[in-house]
């Protein structure tokens, strides 16, 4: 298990490693960014001081290089824009689109699961047929307009929900976080809604198809012949067969749904890193992009080793050290 | 948990004055679409932070809703002899904390402008031509400038005042934690929350009287549909950056209304003018290479100038939302000259040009731009393509984001390319030095002409302008220079770009020319 570990931390640090090294690379050779934030009024002299102030005047190679023996100390460059450290600014920014993704997956389980349960175990029902039929649509619209659909309707006409931005936040563990608050409840419906929907008809899919396959195996059979509930059937030996596929795909998704959520961020005005990024991107900040990219590659790196631990608790035929 | 105690103690007060809830906090929440990155007034020259700025800090002088020059922390002012200015300073000015603003804060400012660490656009701009600073007593202060300077008032309107005993050895982090944000301005600050929204709350001992607004949020929305849809859920009051394409359905909305302002920014077709090397862009009907640059033929310019139908960009593409342009300044700037009309759209004389230069066959351009900088950028270019056409130039369009394209630009990779200028200083000497002077470091002038344009003629007329510091005879001066390079088709000119708000319709808003949106000059209809 120790090994299993260190040897996973060594990848994940190779990986980092040459991430950074493709960003920096690209980004320094898409443009400077001082010529994007610099004003009109500035003459060349200035500009000139402008570049040196941000150490862009080295060569490239040497820019690197300084910013490998920062990060060996702990300090990842700082933001061109905001003159903060970059690493500080993501992280002021996660707490937003962290719980927006984690709200979107809990509901993207408590809405899929069941739907997919019911449209699984009575697949010949009309309502069975609309949800399929509706999960299709979940996957095929594009976020963005979605996104503007359910704030034209629950905002603009029916009045009921914010449009956007991130409500009153409250502090828990020194964060500021916005379910604990009402104000802030009302403004995270939306977007974790629009977040939500791709992976509720993934999860509903993968659930149905799941119970669909699972109903005619023979050791359901024989519970059945048993004569044990259907309930019991169902939900301990249905669904404790049909969990593993679900569970790896939640946990994959979830790293995806921290990515996406870059559209509805932007969409929704929600203040979370990926708009950050995007935004960052647009000046080409390069600090804070590869500080970004970075923490979403550990990000992955750490949900794929919860998902293959959780593995071995539901399954215990699961073993880390054989799946190397 | 500071705010439901401030409710809660707001709540009390009403209860016991008796006062209807309705009104009692009259609160503003303007969704912008760009954000302001710092709260240090000196960190990063950018509209989005100077509008921002100018809610909490005032300059000595200010810019008025039309960009003219108007007194603010110092009420006159004057040239003593040709490179000393004299600025009398208002008296009972405070700071947000209570200290008196003098002269001696005015010395700190300007020596703190330039020395702000890590700047990515510093505001020394406006300040590198002052030598020295002298405070002749509190209320007067004088500047001795770097050669004859007549720009230096309006300079000053862009450098916000900062108080010695309260900001000496602030960084711009102590800005943006709200420590340091403190100035002399109408609103003062509440919180930052980078990306988000800026909350100020009012100033009750503004120099200026009472401000109308108890708190103001300015609100980052930088998505338009989304932008629009929070104005109409009244989630926000006002809202800038209004999209072309819903001005038609907005102006029948009874839910908003409506505000515009032509603005001081031109879009134009910038020209590569460089012999060695220049027009890689451009080849004959059949593709085949030049061995000079076509575009430094003026019958070449003309024709291309003449293809363009402006009337048809600003009212079909632009939807209104812009004014056909021959020059760079709109109406009622300082050097605008009303001599100068918009160039006639005429396809037949441009053909006829184009033959007269020797190239009755035509030729093939690729034709630059951003897709996502100027309002309706990559369709005005498209819209271009298909003018040119008509002419017989083969235009092959191509647009790309502003990040990579103003990398291209300064390199002076493209032949033709859409570019605008919007003249913060409202008047014509700052477009004619950094765009079209001939490019000189040391004199720090064409800082913005990538295209290497070159016009002795004019750059005499521009220093002498420079030099002089009667404003009619300096006007005289910059109409010349500005007929001299629009006569000689130094750039193509297409249109003065409107500004468009939207808000609530109990409010009024009295529209600046300079694209920014500011609490002061929003008003509640009474």
């Amino acid at each position: 298990m120790a090994i299993w570990v260190l040897r996973r931390l060594m990848q994940a640090l190779l990986v980092v490693f040459a991430m950074t090294l493709i960003v920096f690379m690209a980004i320094s050779f898409m443009g400077n960014p001082v010529d994007i934030m610099i004003s009109p009024d500035a003459d060349q002299a200035d500009r000139a001081k402008a570049i040196a102030a941000l150490g862009l005047d080295l060569p490239v190679w040497q820019q690197y290089l300084r910013f490998l023996g920062g990060a060996i100390q702990g300090e990842f460059g700082r933001s061109f824009v905001f003159n903060e450290p970059a690493i500080g600014l993501i992280l002021s920014r996660m707490p937003a689109t962290l719980e927006l993704a984690v709200t979107a997956t809990l509901l993207s389980i408590v809405i899929g699961l069941p739907l997919g349960l019911y449209a699984g175990l009575r697949p010949d029902t009309a309502l069975a047929k609309i949800l399929m039929g509706g999960s299709i649509l979940g996957f095929s619209l594009p976020s963005f307009l979605i996104g503007l659909f359910l704030i034209a309707v629950f905002a603009v006409e029916l009045q009921w929900l914010p449009s956007t931005g991130r409500g009153q936040t409250a502090p828990l563990f020194g964060i500021q976080w916005s379910f604990l608050t009402a104000d802030g409840l009302r403004h995270l419906m939306l977007p974790a809604l629009n977040l939500a929907l791709y992976n509720i008809a993934l999860i509903m899919r993968l659930t149905r198809a799941g119970v669909a396959e699972t109903m005619q195996a023979e050791y359901i059979r024989f519970a059945r012949a048993k004569g044990l509930t259907t309930r019991r059937i169902v939900f301990v030996h249905v669904l404790k067969s049909i969990l593993i596929p679900i569970v790896t795909v939640i946990g994959m998704e979830f790293g995806i749904t921290i990515a996406l959520s870059v559209v509805t961020e932007t969409v929704f005005a929600w203040p979370g890193m990926g708009k950050l990024m995007i935004d960052s991107i647009g000046v080409l900040d390069r600090p804070v992009i590869v500080a970004y990219l970075m923490i979403s590659v550990l990000i992955f790196v750490l949900i794929n080793f919860l998902v293959d631990i959780f593995y071995t608790v539901i399954d215990p035929r699961a073993d880390l050290g054989a799946a190397e | 948990m500071k705010s439901v105690a401030r409710m809660l103690a707001l709540a009390g007060t009403v209860a016991m004055l008796g006062i209807g809830a309705a009104h009692a906090a009259d609160k503003l929440t303007i969704g912008v679409r760009a954000a302001a990155t710092s709260i240090d007034p000196h960190y990063h020259l950018l509209n989005p932070n100077k509008d921002l700025a100018a809610h909490m800090f005032d300059g000595l002088t200010a810019m008025d809703q039309n960009v003219h020059l108007k007194p603010s922390l110092a009420i006159s002012w004057r040239l003593i002899d040709d490179q000393t200015w004299e600025f009398k300073l208002r008296e009972g000015v405070k700071f947000h904390n209570g200290n008196a603003f003098t002269a001696d804060d005015v010395a700190f400012t300007i020596d703190r402008v330039p020395n702000v660490a890590n700047s990515p656009g510093s505001y020394a701009v406006y300040t590198k031509r002052i030598k020295s600073v002298e405070v002749v007593d509190d209320y007067t202060v004088r500047f001795t400038t770097d050669g004859v300077y007549p720009l230096l008032p309006i300079d000053l309107s862009m450098v916000f005042m900062l108080d010695r005993e309260t900001h000496e050895g602030l960084g711009t982090e102590d800005f943006n934690s709200g420590k340091g944000a403190i100035g002399t301005g109408p609103y003062r600050f509440v919180s930052f929350q980078r990306g988000d929204r800026v909350e100020l709350e009012r100033n009750d001992d503004y120099w200026g009287g009472k401000p109308e607004w108890d708190e103001v949020t300015l609100r980052v929305i930088s998505n338009d549909a989304s932008r629009l849809a929070a104005l109409l859920a009244g989630d926000v009051d006002i809202i800038d950056a209004v999209p072309t394409t819903d001005l038609e359905r907005l102006r029948n909305e009874a839910r908003v209304k409506m505000w515009d302002a032509l603005s001081m920014r031109a879009i134009f077709l910038w020209i590569d003018h460089h012999q060695a090397e220049g027009a890689t862009f451009v080849s004959g009907p059949n593709g085949e290479k030049f061995s000079e640059n076509v575009l430094r033929n003026l019958k070449v310019r003309q024709a291309l100038s003449m293809a363009i139908n402006r009337d048809a960009i600003v009212e079909r593409l632009m939807q209104g939302a812009a004014a056909p342009t021959g020059q760079f300044l709109p109406e009622g700037a300082f050097g605008y000259d009303p001599g100068i009309s918009s160039p006639a759209f005429d396809a037949e004389g441009a053909k006829r040009l184009l033959a007269e230069a020797g190239y009755p066959d035509g030729l093939r351009i690729t034709l630059h731009g951003p897709n996502d900088r100027y309002v309706n950028d990559s369709r005005i270019i498209q819209a271009i393509g298909q003018m040119w056409e008509r002419i017989g130039v083969t235009t092959k369009v191509e647009p790309e984001p502003w990040s990579a394209y103003i990398g291209r630009m300064t390199r002076g990779d493209f032949s033709i390319g859409l570019l605008s200028v919007g003249t913060s200083t409202g008047e014509a000497s700052n477009p004619l030095r950094s765009v079209f002077a001939t490019t000189n470091p040391d004199k720090g002038l064409g800082a913005s002409n990538y295209g290497g344009y070159s016009n002795p003629e004019m750059d005499v007329v521009v220093e002498k302008a420079m030099g002089t510091t009667d404003d009619a005879a300096r006007e005289a001066l910059l109409r010349e220079a500005t007929r001299l390079v629009m006569d000689d088709v130094a750039v193509v000119p297409l249109h003065i770009q409107k500004s468009f708000w939207a808000s609530k319709p109990d409010l009024a808003l009295e529209a600046r020319r300079d694209e920014s949106t500011r609490a002061m000059e929003v008003h509640r209809k009474k």
